[in-house]
């Protein structure tokens, strides 16, 4: 470990602001990139799960008239 | 010979991309998670600080990956482009609208966190230097094809546009590339060449290594991942996607 304690850590010797700035952005960018297209995905299967659902159970009351 | 013929005609076949890719993205999704946060910690808090520039050196670990990989997103959509253009391959196509979002945003971090290095080791957030210039260059070709798919309508115009326009811009990237040597700029020259030693020293260049590996494994992730859900998206109505959904254990 290059600091000694938490305080000189977060200071990274005066250039605290600019690596956290850094640092941060970073975190953001990868955070939303990924956040974003794993809910795209996520709601794409669900929609995609429902209409299939559908389908099928419109495909079997089908059955049932032609029964009846 | 037969085999890579194989494998070319399989990659046309957006049902089969779907299907080998799926381990793919979690391989990638778990190197990029574990690499990035080694690499984070490693030049965060073990890394040491330049003789020069104090700590500011930390933001080398997220500078350099996001520039490196901002340009081979943009070589990677260029060649797509080609796919494109020369064999009109539909996932070819998929992969340019996917590299897009990524390659926007990496290239808008590469930029910014240029600009608070920038501010603490040569004085200026911004300076009109040739590598820093051409790198905007770079986010406005992103924002530019990104611009037009949006405005075109027509599926076919639209690919072939955008896959003109993607090759046309990888003469930016040899301009970023030389950009340290063809003009006097404030860059250094690459950090990495694969014929020399780095002038870093290796507590240094191990930690940087770690976090361009990273950086390429999410981006690995997040392009296919997204070209994973332009697919369903296109081929929703087909016969393999109902299936998959239908079936209990769809994926």
């Amino acid at each position: 470990m290059q600091f000694d304690s938490l305080t000189e850590f977060l200071n990274m010797g005066g250039h605290g602001i600019y690596v956290w700035l850094a640092y941060g952005a970073t975190l953001l960018t990868l955070m939303v990139s990924y956040v974003s297209v794993t809910r795209a995905s996520a709601r794409m299967r669900r929609e995609l799960r429902i209409s299939a659902r559908s389908e099928q159970n419109e495909s079997i009351t089908r059955e049932d008239t032609n029964r009846l | 010979m037969g085999a890579l013929k194989e494998f070319w005609h399989k990659l046309g076949s957006p049902r089969w991309f779907f299907q080998i890719s799926s381990g793919w993205v979690t391989g990638f999704g778990w190197a990029a998670g574990l690499l990035i946060a080694t690499g984070v910690v490693w030049g965060l808090g073990f890394a040491p600080e330049d003789y020069q520039q104090g700590n500011s050196v930390r933001i080398m670990y997220v500078h350099v990956p996001a520039a490196m990989v901002s340009q081979s997103v943009y070589m990677g959509m260029g060649v797509a482009g080609l796919v494109l253009f020369v064999w009109k391959m539909k996932l070819a196509d998929v992969a340019i609208a996917a590299c897009l979002p990524f390659g926007m945003v990496l290239t808008a971090l590469a930029l910014f966190s240029g600009g608070v290095w920038g501010k603490p080791t040569w004085g200026t957030w911004w300076d009109w230097d040739a590598r820093t210039v051409s790198t905007l260059v770079l986010l406005f070709l992103f924002i530019g094809i990104y611009a037009l798919r949006e405005a075109i309508e027509d599926e076919e115009i639209r690919g072939r546009a955008s896959a003109l326009v993607a090759m046309v811009g990888t003469i930016n990237i040899p301009i970023i590339k030389y950009s340290v040597e063809w003009w006097n700029t404030l860059h250094q020259s690459a950090s990495f060449t694969l014929t020399e030693k780095p002038a870093m020293p290796p507590e240094m260049y191990l930690p940087l290594l770690v976090m361009v590996l990273g950086m390429y494994c999410f981006a690995g992730h997040n392009i296919l991942s997204r070209m994973r859900l332009e697919v369903l998206r296109r081929e929703r109505r087909t016969q393999w996607v109902r299936t998959m959904f239908t079936e209990d254990n769809a994926v």
